[in-house]
C-alpha cells in the first residue's frame, strides 16, 4: 500500500512540474518524442529519496522549478583545452552562442543545431532522439532524462561518417546567475567513424544535460569532460550509448567544485568484439560552499567478448560528498566478458564521506568480472618518507593526492588532453592545500 | 657532528620508555656502527631523530652541528643535512621516482636558501649516480619502490642519499634482506660517498656489512642507551659470542 501511495504522489509531482501545454512547440518528428517522453515521466513519477538510486543524493534541488541562482565566478585561468586545435562551439547558459563558435562544418562530420531540426517535420536523430533515453529506463527509471527529452530545446545533432579530422569541443559559459539550462545532444557514428567530444565549463546555475550516443560497428567514441568551477552550480547529466561490433566508448569526466553533480552512464555493449571504459577523476572541498558529486554507472553487455571498465577516484576534503553506484549487468548472451570495476575515494579528513554501492549481476557463465571500491586517509608512511627527503608537508600531501587521481587520469588515451587536465587539477590543488 | 646527549624517549600515546638516556657522538668524517639485540631501540632512535610521529621527547638533546634536531621539522632536518636510509623503504604509487627525487632535490635547496637545480642540470646529475648503482632509467621512470626488488629498493635509498648529499647519513639495517651481491652494491655506494667530512651512522644486526662498510666506531646499544663502545673488534665479538656476555657484563 505504501508502495501505491509513493507511486501516486511522485505521478502526482510529475503532472504539477509538466503538462502537455508546457511542452515545446516543433515539427511532427520531435513533438512525438516529446509527447513520448511526457507520457513516460508522468507513468514513472518524479525521483523521490526513497528510490533505491537516489537515496545518497537529494534529489530535490533538481527537480524544482526554477533553478536557484549562483553568483558567477570570474575564471583566472586558463580555458581548459586552450592549446588543442579543435571544432570549437560555445554555448551560453546552455544557449548556442553562434557569435562565439566556428561554422557547424567539418569534414565527416554534419551537425545541425536542436533548435533549427525542431521545426523540420522529419529529421535522421529521430531514430535516436529519446530513443535511447527510453530503452535506458529499465531496469532502473530516470524520470530526469525523461524531463529533459521532453523539454529541451537546446542541442546538438551530431553525425559523424568518418574520421573526424579534429575534436569538437563544447564550451559551456555561463552569464545569468539563475540560467537553468535544459540541453539534449544526439551523436551519431556510423560504421568505422571516429570522434572526440571535448565538453568544458560551469553550465548553468542549473544544468540538465541528456547525450544519446550511438557507436556503430568498427567506430570509436572518445569523450573527454571537465565540470567546471563555479561553486554553488548543480549538474545532472545523463549520457546514453549503444555500442555495435568491434567498436569502442570511452568517457572520461574531471569534476571540481560545484553544489551538486550527478553524472549518469547507461552504456549498452550491444554487438560482440567492443570496449567501454567510464572513467572519472574528482576533487571537492566542502568550504567552497558545498560539494555533492554522484557517479551512477549502468553498464550491461549483450554482445560476446566485449570488455569494460569503470575507473572512478575521488578525494574529497571538508564535508565533500562523493557517491558512486555503478553496476555491471551481464546477460546470458554475453559470454567471455571482462568487466572491471573500481572506485575509490581519498578522504583527507573525518567530515568527508564515500558512499559507494557496486553491483554486479551475471547470467553468462563463462565471464570475468571484478569489482573493489575503498575508501582511505592519506598514507601517513608514505607522507613521512616523503617529508624526510626534504619535501614539505603540504607539497608531499598534495603529491600523494595527484598520485591518487592519477589513476583515473591514466584512463586518458590522447596525451596533450591528459596533460591540459592534469595541470587543470594541480591548479585546484595548489588552490585548496591545507 | 651529531651529538646525542641523555635522550629520553616514549612512545606517545603509552606510557612505555624505549630510549633511557641515549648519549653518542659521531664526529665529522667518521663512521659508526650501532648493534644490539631487537628491540633496544635503535630504529626508534633513527626515527626519533628524522623526526616521525608517535614519539615523546622527554628529555636530553640531539644536535647536529651544534643545530637543535628536535626542534625541527622532519623537512628541516633533511634540509639540515640529515638523512635516513629506511629499513623498509616506501612504496608510493603514482609518483614517479624521478619527479620525486628532483621534488626533494630542489625542495631542500629552497629551504636552505640556495638556487634550484634546472631540468638538465638535475638529469645530468642523476644519470651519472644512477649509473653507478646499476640503477637503470627504466628504475627512474617507475613510480617510488613500486615493484622494486628488496636490492632495488635498497640501491634507490642510496640513490637518494648521492642526491641529496648529506652531512649524517643514517642507514638502519641497510643490509637486511639483501643477498651478498646486494649489499656489496650498496656498501660500494655508500664508500664511494665517503669524502672525510660527510659522517655515518650505520645500524646493524650483523658484521658481515662492517666487513664493506669499515666503521671507525661500534656501539653496542642495549635497552635503550649504549653500554659499550669499541673499535671494529667489538662487531667481531658480537658476531662471535652474541650479546649476553656484554649484557652480563653490564647487568
Amino acid at each position: 500500500m505504501r508502495r501505491a501511495q509513493a507511486l501516486a504522489a511522485k505521478r502526482e509531482a510529475a503532472a504539477e512540474r509538466l503538462s502537455r501545454g508546457d511542452l515545446p512547440k516543433g515539427g511532427a518528428w520531435i513533438t512525438a518524442a516529446r509527447e513520448n517522453a511526457l507520457e513516460r515521466l508522468h507513468q514513472m513519477g518524479l525521483p523521490a529519496r526513497r528510490d533505491e538510486y537516489w537515496r545518497f543524493t537529494r534529489p530535490e534541488a533538481l527537480i524544482a522549478a526554477q533553478a536557484a541562482p549562483v553568483p558567477l565566478m570570474i575564471d583566472e585561468d586558463a580555458p581548459q583545452f586552450g592549446e588543442l586545435d579543435r571544432l570549437k562551439l560555445v554555448f551560453v547558459d546552455g544557449v548556442l552562442n553562434v557569435a562565439q563558435s566556428d561554422a557547424l562544418a567539418m569534414e565527416n562530420v554534419e551537425i545541425t543545431t536542436l533548435e533549427q531540426a525542431a521545426t523540420q517535420d522529419i529529421h535522421w536523430a529521430r531514430d535516436l532522439f529519446g530513443v535511447l533515453e527510453s530503452r535506458g529506463q529499465a531496469p532502473v527509471e530516470r524520470p530526469l532524462a525523461a524531463l529533459n527529452t521532453a523539454t529541451a530545446t537546446q542541442g546538438l545533432l551530431i553525425r559523424v561518417t568518418g574520421k573526424a579530422p579534429r575534436p569538437i569541443s563544447l564550451t559551456y559559459l555561463r552569464a545569468d546567475d539563475a540560467g537553468d539550462a535544459v540541453v539534449h545532444h544526439v551523436i551519431r557514428l556510423e560504421k568505422g567513424a571516429e570522434l572526440t567530444l571535448l565538453e568544458s565549463g560551469p553550465a548553468a546555475a542549473r544544468l540538465s544535460k541528456v547525450i544519446e550516443v550511438d557507436v556503430a560497428d568498427g567506430a570509436s567514441f572518445d569523450h573527454i569532460r571537465t565540470q567546471g568551477r563555479d561553486h554553488g552550480r548543480r549538474a545532472l547529466t545523463h549520457l546514453f550509448a549503444r555500442i555495435g561490433a568491434e567498436a569502442s566508448f570511452k568517457s572520461f569526466s574531471l569534476t571540481v567544485n560545484g553544489a551538486l553533480t550527478r553524472n549518469e552512464y547507461v552504456i549498452t555493449l550491444e554487438g560482440d568484439d567492443s570496449h567501454a571504459t567510464v572513467s572519472g577523476a574528482v576533487a571537492g572541498d566542502g568550504n567552497d560552499g558545498a560539494f555533492h558529486q554522484d557517479d551512477t554507472v549502468f553498464i550491461t553487455h549483450a554482445g560476446e567478448r566485449c570488455e569494460s571498465r569503470q575507473v572512478f577516484k575521488k578525494v574529497l576534503r571538508n564535508g565533500a560528498t562523493g557517491v558512486f553506484q555503478g553496476k555491471i549487468l551481464v546477460r546470458q548472451s554475453a559470454q567471455k566478458t571482462d568487466g572491471y570495476q573500481i572506485s575509490q575515494a581519498l578522504l583527507l579528513d573525518e567530515d568527508s564521506q564515500f558512499l559507494a554501492k557496486p553491483e554486479l549481476e551475471i547470467y553468462a557463465d563463462d565471464v570475468a568480472c571484478s569489482h573493489g571500491a575503498t575508501v582511505g586517509a592519506i598514507d601517513e608512511d608514505a607522507l613521512f618518507y616523503m617529508v624526510s627527503r626534504g619535501v614539505p608537508r603540504r607539497q608531499a600531501q598534495d603529491m600523494l593526492v595527484l598520485a591518487f587521481l592519477s589513476e583515473a587520469l591514466d584512463e586518458i588515451d590522447n596525451e596533450a588532453i591528459r596533460d591540459d587536465i592534469q595541470t587543470r587539477l594541480e591548479l585546484w590543488v595548489e588552490r585548496h592545500s591545507a | 657532528m651529531l651529538e646525542i646527549k641523555d635522550l629520553h624517549v616514549k612512545l606517545a600515546d603509552e606510557d612505555k620508555e624505549i630510549l633511557k638516556g641515549l648519549s653518542l657522538r659521531v664526529p665529522s668524517g667518521e663512521v659508526h656502527a650501532i648493534m644490539g639485540p631487537n628491540g633496544s631501540g635503535k630504529s626508534t632512535m633513527s626515527y626519533v631523530l628524522s623526526g616521525k610521529d608517535g614519539y615523546e621527547v622527554t628529555s636530553g638533546s640531539a644536535t647536529l652541528d651544534g643545530a637543535d634536531l628536535l626542534e625541527m621539522e622532519p623537512e628541516e632536518r633533511a634540509a639540515a643535512g640529515l638523512f635516513l636510509a629506511f629499513q623498509y623503504p616506501v612504496e608510493i604509487p603514482g609518483v614517479g621516482n624521478m619527479t620525486f627525487l628532483r621534488t626533494a632535490v630542489n625542495s631542500q635547496r629552497k629551504l636552505r636558501g640556495e638556487e634550484e637545480l634546472s631540468a638538465a642540470e638535475f638529469l645530468k646529475l642523476v644519470r651519472t649516480r644512477a649509473k653507478s648503482l646499476k640503477i637503470d632509467a627504466d628504475m627512474l621512470k617507475r613510480p617510488v619502490n613500486v615493484g622494486f626488488s628488496g636490492g632495488e629498493k635498497k640501491r634507490n635509498e642510496i640513490l637518494q642519499m648521492a642526491m641529496l648529499e648529506p652531512k649524517m647519513c643514517i642507514l638502519d639495517e641497510t643490509d637486511s634482506g639483501l643477498d651478498v651481491d646486494a649489499m656489496k652494491l650498496v656498501a660500494e655506494g655508500v664508500n664511494a660517498l665517503r669524502d672525510g667530512k660527510r659522517s655515518f651512522l650505520v645500524i646493524t644486526h650483523y658484521q658481515r656489512l662492517l666487513d664493506h662498510i669499515k666503521p671507525d666506531v661500534v656501539h653496542i646499544m642495549a635497552d635503550g642507551r649504549i653500554i659499550k663502545t669499541g673499535g671494529p673488534e667489538l662487531a667481531l665479538e658480537v658476531e662471535h659470542n652474541g650479546y649476553a656476555d656484554l649484557l652480563a657484563e653490564v647487568a
